[in-house]
């Protein structure tokens, strides 16, 4: 790890301004995902922001939803009861992310900012448009298993890793953030950015920005949600394939529809295609199906990804249904 | 004691960040100009501290350890290589094994991705801390009497797991255990041992 200096903050102001003037700064949390990466010289700040006691840790439930600050644990948010009661899928996302360890550390602004964890990105002597802009993108040729088949570009196909965004996503989350120019609030949909030709950039925040909340607006489709995250091993494992489903059914018509996936694109990617699909259909297995074959439209694999096309039909359709009532 | 992380300072550069709102201020004559004055007094760049040795103060097992160390030392390592605590243990040193887990204000954490720094004003808690004199802890006892273990590096870092896993009030089916105590990898297989060991210092029934 690089040497660095530290700061502690005690008031959010002071903290984007110190971050916002120097281009070496990161903010630290949870640390889990920053101290990670500079073990192993993907970050190299000169200055880490200790933002821990700053007052964000709050999860306040209302008749507006939730609102969750962003300091919150991620184990405090999958065990808050109105969390688990009226977003099923954030709690359960959350509940099938990393360790009991890592979730007691990390927190929901960190986990909506981490990294994605191609294997050529977390490699300093491999070629990677992230981490280095200009070097290659070794994946595309390379070891891609792991890897995007919607959404990347010649520069980067990599994955986003976290199970919390594609849920966050399906109900309709909303990202507050303080800048230089004060308070604003970023649907989520419209956090992150695809990689395109900048893979170096991954949200529409500007350095020094802080995640102050993410706000959960209560919905009839978000009561409803359910999280279905495929991999390799029975427990603690990145997803290969997830899909966060979100069915508002009234009289066995699907009134509302989201359909969010993980592991497939390099951001949480949202298929407006299979919602399209379901919205105003009646919520059958064949509904689901179709929406199902939706969800990939456009989906190419690299050849050894091409499997997660396949996956995603089958796991769409399974989670529709369990957030249809029908599983 | 420890530093003084209260205390900003201020920069230029936030001045010349705010510099154009005063002046707008100021051209329309806004009775607000005071105000504005005041915030670039308020917001100011936050003094740092190393990268060099810093003091830093670590309550370990009920004991205030003074320390002079960088900031980029690990909890993980601080407690072995600086405080000879050594029954933390280093395994995969990236948050994915867990031999290193320790409580932290009671919860479970992993010590290798947890900066010493960022600990202070915290309790401390690893496998040294869990006996009460030579009287095992429960889950400890557990360990040994249902043969938790083979090599036993990850042994102190299952048993501190475990401890958390009964606080956290889990569920304790085999199923549960194996899904709450999936952070702590054991290469040499001993899972089934482990398991009835957390599920009997846990009180459940089989």
């Amino acid at each position: 790890m690089n040497a660095f200096r530290y700061a502690q903050a005690h008031d959010v102001a002071s903290a984007m301004a110190t971050v916002a003037a120097d281009p070496g700064a990161r903010y630290v949390a949870g640390g889990t995902n920053v101290i990670d990466l500079m073990k192993e010289y993907v970050e190299q700040p000169s200055l880490l922001v200790d933002i821990t006691h700053l007052p964000l840790r709050a999860i306040d439930a209302s008749a507006r939803g939730v609102r969750v600050g962003a300091l919150a644990a991620m184990s405090d948010v999958a065990d808050h009861a109105a969390v688990a009661r009226d977003f099923p899928a954030v709690a359960q996302a959350l509940l099938l992310s990393a360790s009991p360890q890592l979730r007691n550390m990390a927190t929901i602004g960190g986990n909506v900012m981490q990294r994605t964890r191609c294997a050529y990105f977390r490699d300093v002597s491999q070629a990677c448009n992230k981490r280095a802009p200009g070097s290659g993108c070794a994946a595309i040729a390379g070891v891609n298993r792991q890897h995007a088949v919607v959404g990347g570009s010649e520069h980067c196909i990599c994955t986003h890793p976290s199970d919390l965004a594609v849920a966050l996503l399906a109900v309709d989350a909303v990202v507050h953030v303080r800048g230089r120019a004060g308070e604003r609030t970023i649907p989520f949909e419209r956090f992150h950015v695809l990689p395109g030709a900048t893979p170096q950039r991954e949200t529409v925040l500007e350095h020094g920005d802080l995640i102050t909340a993410v706000e959960l607006p209560p919905s009839a489709h978000a009561r409803s949600s359910y999280y279905l995250k495929v991999r390799d091993r029975a427990s603690y494992e990145f997803a290969l394939v997830s899909v966060a489903a979100a069915l508002d059914v009234t009289g066995g018509t699907v009134r509302a529809a989201r359909v969010a996936l993980g592991g497939v694109a390099p951001k949480p990617w949202r298929s407006h295609d299979a919602e399209a699909a379901l919205t105003g259909r009646p919520a059958t297995a064949a509904t689901f199906a179709a929406a199902a074959q939706a969800a990939t439209r456009g989906m190419r694999g690299y050849g050894q990804n091409d499997f997660k096309i396949a996956l995603t039909q089958r796991a769409v359709a399974r989670a529709l249904a369990h957030a249809g009532g029908a599983a | 004691m420890g530093m003084d992380f209260g205390k900003v300072t201020r920069r230029r550069f936030l001045l010349r960040a705010m510099l154009p709102a005063i002046a707008a201020g100021a051209a329309a004559g806004s009775p607000r100009l005071s105000g504005a004055l005041a915030a670039v007094r308020s917001v100011s760049v936050l003094a740092s501290t190393g990268p060099g040795p810093i003091p830093v103060t670590l309550n370990v097992n009920g004991t205030a350890h003074a320390l002079r160390i960088e900031p980029r030392v690990t909890l993980l390592d601080a407690l072995r290589e600086r405080l000879a605590l050594t029954g933390t243990k280093k395994g995969c040193d990236q948050g994915t094994c867990g031999a290193c887990t320790v409580l932290v204000d009671g919860r479970r954490v992993n010590a290798c991705l947890t900066l010493a720094v960022m600990a202070q004003g915290k309790a401390v808690t690893t496998i040294e801390g869990l006996a009460n004199g030579e009287q095992l802890h429960p889950v400890q006892a557990a360990f040994l009497a249902h043969d938790g273990f083979q090599c036993g590096y990850c042994t102190p870092g299952q048993i501190l797991s475990a401890v958390a896993l009964i606080a956290e009030k889990r569920p304790t089916d085999e199923a549960s255990v194996r899904e709450w105590m999936s952070g702590n990898i054991c290469r040499c297989g001993a899972y089934p041992n482990i398991v009835a060991a957390v599920r009997d210092a846990a009180g459940a029934r089989s």
